[in-house]
């Protein structure tokens, strides 16, 4: 071994050891690949040299939404120059099924169709416009099903992917008999495109033994292996999973990247080549899963100020044709049906609906969001009834530190942090002086009428299927003192890579730059669950701190016995290592530690502790720790056109102590445009026959540049460390600020409110389109001539 | 042949399928895979490039750099221009300023969009001489990001303007001037592939002969619409024939009586002389498409392509505009409410084209009011589009020409509403009645973007917003004044 190292003096090196780490935990240290993001030099799936001979890959969709196939003849596929195979659900050689939990979900259709977007065939060709031409060519024969494609439908025949479950605390049905006042109400909650950038992409080269190389845009490395060793007959160990980073995940490729990725395999089987799948844009929307549809009826009862008795409230998810993952998404809707409030007696039915749509799948808060919508939505309905600022009545049903604090599932609420919060909040953002001015604004405005409101977020934090909550790590230490880490997480932006790695800095408390950063691949780390839950540096972040502690006290040991030290007198601190009152630099040591033949690499592992749900009973500790936060959103609406703007947002959140404050605020911020979104613009429409006719970013709006608001304060919340024993006490933070959002949605609904004083819930279901917002403005406008009218009649009779 | 400057490289293409886009031209034939596909259908911006173009007079001819649609521009349009990626940028291994404002300011998460940003912040540092929120909001309305919710990219965008330091684009623009100078068209150009081409001609003469022997052909001017049936509907184009180098439709002429526009004129140079006159048509412009669409997209191509719900025919037909054919030698002049007769159905005869549109200039008393309706306020279809020119003297309307988009299978004028305004008194109750006899004019249809129901409403609600507006209230009535 050669060593070139230029040596440093020891005055030096105590001197550079008496400076702070500047990269490690708690430091805004830039996301790695950002210098690559702008140049065009990191490399996507799609963006890597093409294998010589590689083929591309195309799936015909059904253009039915329920059908039997009575017959496919892929002969004329054949006829078009460059095609090399074309392949149905016959030619699969392992098992069809590729549903994530439980079965339902044909990798090709085999003998019916479901959904207008399901793949019935795929052809692969020398090109992918080649291998669509040809896909289409394909002659399929369907005898037409009657479709399901409402959920209410859905919900009214019982016609569910899944059983219905219930969460129950006392007797609710008493509570609302009992209750001086009792609301029910009914509330629609649109799905979500994903519309991440980067569209699902999977590259597969055949290797020797029957195995594959998949290159994909994944989530879920472990299972996408996992599938496409089942596709193929093949163990899991012939399979070698590679994912260096996505263009945007969001729940979207948790479950839906395994199946161009097995497509991709099973032909590179047939064909021995290697082959590419890459969705168009129109194909990726009309095939793949959406956040789910909501539909929920409730009934509330509640005392004179507003304070919950009872409630009882069916959620009902619009799951599409198959389970997928919609077990625990509905699951998690009722563990947040009550968002931040204390229910009272409780009675939460989740219902899983089967229509004849794509299938409903993982999406940032994977169904949170949608029981929070629906507990809001009460808030405010409770306000308008009793004539109420809906902040009050949120307040008088916050959970309570000490009494009125376990959750219809039984967890108590521990280290609640809202009422400080909300209190916080409420001051930086004068919410009392600017509630007075929209007032009186209002009645000075016409035309244009503002809306304020301000919402909290109480999410849980861990995988509800418990046994998810684990992760592995694995460190080498080279003999030059540089640093190879790779865990079973995956980088879709949200610099998970970067806090991992900052984790290890800490750790061996040296410099960022000395850390490299790997793909996510399982012949590293295996039996990865996937990124998702918001839990990717609380799991992976924990691991790979494990798997460096182990080998810095093996270094620690090593030094002790080498230098004749104790143990407390090794000290290592920005790259130097201090020996009782000696110092060498971190390269020495480790080049000593290897002469020394010390193991310098080292696997980590991590479970989460305390966690534990009894699914039959409803009853556990689900969640590690609840993440909170609360926004304060000011919209102005136009009342003749139903188009809005959002005028400002202040944000408090809480992560914690932060592993990266601007990687934290990055996502606080990401989310709650995305949450924004969901709930104002981005609407999905079918059509009669089931087709998904926003089926591109022509007709799908997500938030552009100028729907921000013209006013973003985003603060974290400070000094306050996350009481349990998270990664440096940090909190998860990519799925809760998604939340934040609902605080636009309710503006809206309490600038429309202010049309009938304030007095009146206007019905405006999610998303709130100018087209439901101007439906909810009429609502008001009717009301308020309605009661005119009454006046009147009163005055005549008088 | 055609022959363009990649950053600094002479391209020279002769036999390319002129159906192949910038980005898949960059992407399978360079492998540059800096410039990303988010959509392949002008919506989302990640394949946003710049393209250098020789502007001013001759001696002191300067590059003026705008951003585009990779994913929407034919390779063809490049034709005597330079074509700058996101990966010619960086320089020396150091990145572009406007790249390491990005990383400054964590710009990126995910990474996909960046390159789309970058670029569009890159033409937005070139031509924005000082930083400007508007003048951002303007420059990023094209690019979608999943990621960041916008603000530290805006961040990036103030940084990269405030701290703006000459580049290596600057410092070889003299160079590039010569060299684009050099590879100027000079005469009709073709690029063909098998039995696909694309010609290119330079005059309004030799396209209205083109035109005339190929009377299949396609007019390709910006592209933004043309390309979609190659993109999204994968149809092959056979024969197109390039619209954009001939100057002559490419002027913007400001007479006392009438702005004409060259129909081959980008959107970004319509706005000047529009929005002078008629500020609403401005605010309409602002929001038409994105940037990247603007800078590619025609006046002549938002009319020739008869869309139901293209942003600019009813502002134009409420105006009064015409429009001039011209077939072979032979010319006529048209109201631009004839021009449509039915669904994608016009008055243009085969072998003709648009040369240009007339649009009357404002006189004294004449007030003009445009609405435009949609989902998302920018980079956005229209459910509804309305213009209102009216003319109200001493409490009467002595003349209503009101126009609507997105409420019949054309853009078309609400008859029955201009009787019921015309002559009448400038008053609520009249308003009513013209609200009334807007539902005689139009039975909307309901689709993805709005019902029918609602269409119709708002169509009522813009005539009583404008109304109000006319009175000068001291209250604001549209949300876009919130900037």
């Amino acid at each position: 071994m050669s060593n070139h190292a230029i040596v440093k003096t020891q005055e030096e090196i105590a001197a550079l050891f008496r400076q702070d780490l500047v990269t490690g935990v708690g430091r805004s240290v830039k996301h790695d690949s950002a210098p690559k993001h702008v140049s065009g030099e990191a490399v996507y799936v799609d963006d890597r040299l093409e294998f010589p001979n590689q083929l591309h890959v195309y799936a015909r969709m059904s253009d039915r939404a329920h059908a039997r196939i009575l017959k496919i003849d892929t002969t004329p596929c054949y006829a078009i120059p460059g095609v090399a195979i074309a392949i149905t659900s016959q030619d699969v050689p392992g098992q069809l099924d590729i549903g994530a939990v439980a079965p339902g979900d044909p990798l090709l259709a085999d003998g019916k169709v479901e959904f207008i977007g399901q793949p019935v065939i795929a052809v692969a060709a020398d090109s992918l416009e080649t291998a669509r031409k040809a896909a289409m060519a394909a002659i399929i024969e369907y005898e037409d099903l009657e479709p399901v494609l409402d959920v209410v439908d859905a919900l009214r025949k019982k016609h569910f992917v899944l059983d219905s479950h219930t969460h129950q605390r006392g007797d609710a049905e008493a509570a609302l008999a009992a209750a001086p006042r009792r609301l029910t109400g009914s509330l629609h909650i649109g799905g979500q495109e994903h519309f991440y950038l980067e569209t699902q992409v999977s590259s597969v080269m055949p290797t020797e033994d029957g195995g594959m190389i998949v290159y994909t845009s994944t989530q879920n490395p472990t299972e996408v292996q996992k599938l496409v060793a089942e596709v193929l007959g093949v163990p899991m160990n012939k399979i070698v999973i590679d994912m260096r980073r996505m263009g945007g995940g969001f729940g979207g490729k948790e479950t839906q990247a395994a199946g161009p990725a097995c497509l991709c395999a099973v032909i590179a089987r047939l064909t021995g080549r290697p082959t590419k799948m890459r969705l168009p844009r129109m194909e990726d929307m009309t095939m793949t899963g959406k956040r789910h549809p909501f539909y929920v009826e409730y009934e509330v009862g509640f005392d004179d100020s507003g304070r919950l008795q009872g409630v009882r409230m069916d959620l009902a998810g619009n799951c599409g044709y198959s389970p997928d993952l919609s077990g625990s998404i509905v699951d998690r809707a009722m563990f947040h049906s009550d968002n931040a409030y204390y229910l009272g007696d409780a009675l939460i039915h989740g219902h899983r609906c089967k229509t004849n749509t794509a299938s409903n799948t993982a999406y940032r808060g994977f169904g949170g969001p949608q029981g929070m919508v629906a507990i809001e939505e009460i808030m405010d309905a409770i306000a308008r009834h009793l004539g109420k600022d809906p902040l009050e009545v949120r307040k008088a049903n916050y959970y309570g530190k000490h009494d009125r604090n376990v959750t219809h599932y039984y967890q108590t609420v521990e280290h609640n942090m809202l009422e400080e919060m909300t209190a916080e909040l409420e001051a930086s953002a004068e919410y009392a002086r600017r509630r007075a001015e929209i007032r009186a604004f209002n009645e000075k405005s016409p035309v244009l009428k503002k809306g304020l409101a301000l919402t909290p977020v109480k999410f849980g934090i861990s995988f509800t299927a418990s046994f998810l909550n684990q992760a592995g790590a694995l460190v080498h230490v080279y003999t030059d003192g540089s640093i190879h880490l790779n865990h079973g997480g995956t980088e879709m932006g949200q610099g998970l890579h970067v806090k991992v790695a900052q984790v290890v800095a800490e750790v061996f408390q040296v410099d960022i730059d000395r850390i490299q950063i790997t793909a996510t691949n399982t012949d590293k780390v295996p039996n990865t669950s996937p990124t998702a839950a918001s839990s990717g540096a609380d799991l992976n972040g924990k691991a790979a701190q494990n798997a460096a502690q182990t080998i810095k006290q093996r270094l620690v040991e090593f030094a002790a016995r080498h230098w004749n030290v104790t143990e407390e007198d090794v000290e290592f601190k920005n790259s130097q290592v201090r020996i009782r009152d000696q110092f060498v630099s971190f390269e020495t040591l480790i080049q000593q530690a290897y002469f020394g033949q010390v193991s310098l690499s080292s696997t980590g592992f991590y479970r989460t502790p305390k966690i534990y749900y009894d699914r039959d009973k409803a009853r556990g500790r689900p969640f590690y720790y609840y993440a909170y936060g609360a926004a304060c959103s000011e919209v102005i609406v136009d009342t003749l056109t139903g188009e809005y703007k959002m005028l400002r947002s202040d944000i408090l959140h809480d992560v914690g102590a932060s592993l990266n404050p601007a990687i934290d605020i990055g996502q606080v911020e990401g989310g709650f445009v995305q949450g924004m979104g969901w709930l104002t613009m981005e609407e999905l429409v079918w059509n009669a026959k089931g087709k998904l006719m926003t089926s591109g970013p022509a007709s799908y709006k997500i938030p552009a540049v100028a729907d921000m608001p013209l006013d973003l304060r985003v603060k974290l919340v400070e000094n306050r460390k996350n009481p349990e024993d998270t990664v440096f006490h940090s909190k998860a933070v990519g799925e809760p600020p998604f939340m934040l959002g609902i605080s636009v949605w309710c503006a809206i609904k309490d600038a429309v409110a202010s049309l009938a004083d304030y007095r009146v819930q206007p019905k405006i279901d999610a998303p709130a389109t100018p087209e439901r917002v101007l439906w909810g403005v009429e609502q008001m406008r009717k009301l308020k001539v309605a009661a005119a009218a009454v006046e009147r009649t009163v005055e005549v009779e008088h | 042949m055609i022959q363009f400057l990649l950053n600094r490289e002479l391209r020279t293409e002769q036999s390319l399928d002129p159906n192949v886009t910038v980005l898949n031209y960059l992407r399978e034939h360079v492998g540059k895979t800096g410039t990303k596909e988010g959509c392949a259908s002008g919506d989302c911006g990640a394949c946003t490039v710049v393209v250098g173009e020789l502007t001013g007079p001759a001696g002191a001819e300067r590059i003026r750099y705008r951003t585009l649609n990779s994913c929407l521009t034919f390779v063809s349009s490049l034709h005597g221009k330079q074509l700058v990626t996101v990966e010619d940028l960086k320089h020396n291994a150091q990145l572009h300023q406007v790249q390491q404002a990005m990383v400054d300011c964590h710009g990126s998460q995910c990474g996909f969009c960046t390159p789309g940003f970058v670029m569009s912040l890159f033409a937005l540092q070139k031509n924005a001489e000082t930083a400007d929120k508007a003048q951002a909001h303007e420059a990023l309305a094209g690019n979608l990001c999943r990621c960041t919710g916008y603000r530290p990219i805006l961040d990036a965008a103030e940084q990269s303007c405030c701290q703006k330091q000459p580049d290596q684009f600057d410092a070889t623009e003299a160079e590039t001037v010569e060299r684009l100078k050099g590879i100027a068209p000079r005469e009709t150009a073709e690029l063909n592939s098998g039995d696909k081409r694309c010609l290119l001609p330079l005059t309004v003469a030799d396209l209205a002969d083109l035109y005339a022997a190929n009377p299949q052909a396609r007019l390709l001017a910006g592209g933004t619409d043309l390309a979609l049936e190659v993109t999204q509907f994968h149809r092959e184009l056979p024969v197109m024939i390039y619209v954009g180098h001939v100057e002559e439709m490419k002027q913007v002429v400001v007479t006392d009586e009438a702005i004409e526009i060259g129909a081959a004129t980008p959107l970004t140079d319509c706005y000047a002389a529009l929005a002078a006159d008629y500020p609403d048509f401005g605010e309409l412009l602002h929001r038409f498409a994105s940037l990247q669409i603007r800078n590619q997209g025609t006046l002549g191509g938002n009319i020739g392509n008869a869309s139901p719900i293209g942003d600019s025919p009813p502002l134009l037909i409420a105006l009064g505009a015409q429009i001039v054919l011209r077939q072979g030698k032979a010319v006529r002049t048209l109201a631009l409410e004839d021009y449509f007769i039915d669904y994608k159905v016009t008055a243009r005869q085969e072998g003709e084209f648009i040369e240009k549109i007339i649009v009357p200039r404002p006189r004294g008393n004449q007030a003009f009011r445009a609405y435009k309706v949609s989902k998302r306020l920018d980079d956005d279809i229209s459910a509804v589009c309305a213009a209102f020119n009216l003319v109200v003297e001493d409490g009467t309307v002595q003349s209503a020409r009101i126009a609507f988009g997105g409420m019949a299978a054309i853009p078309k004028r609400a008859a029955a509403c201009e009787q019921a305004l015309t002559g009448a008194p400038w008053y609520p109750g009249v308003i009513e009645e013209a609200c009334e006899a807007l539902a005689q004019d139009f039975t909307p249809l309901t689709d993805f973007r709005a019902s029918r129901e609602y269409r119709l409403l708002t169509a009522q609600n813009l005539l009583r917003k404008c109304f109000l507006e006319l009175q000068a209230p001291a209250y604001e009535t549209r949300v876009t004044a919130y900037v």
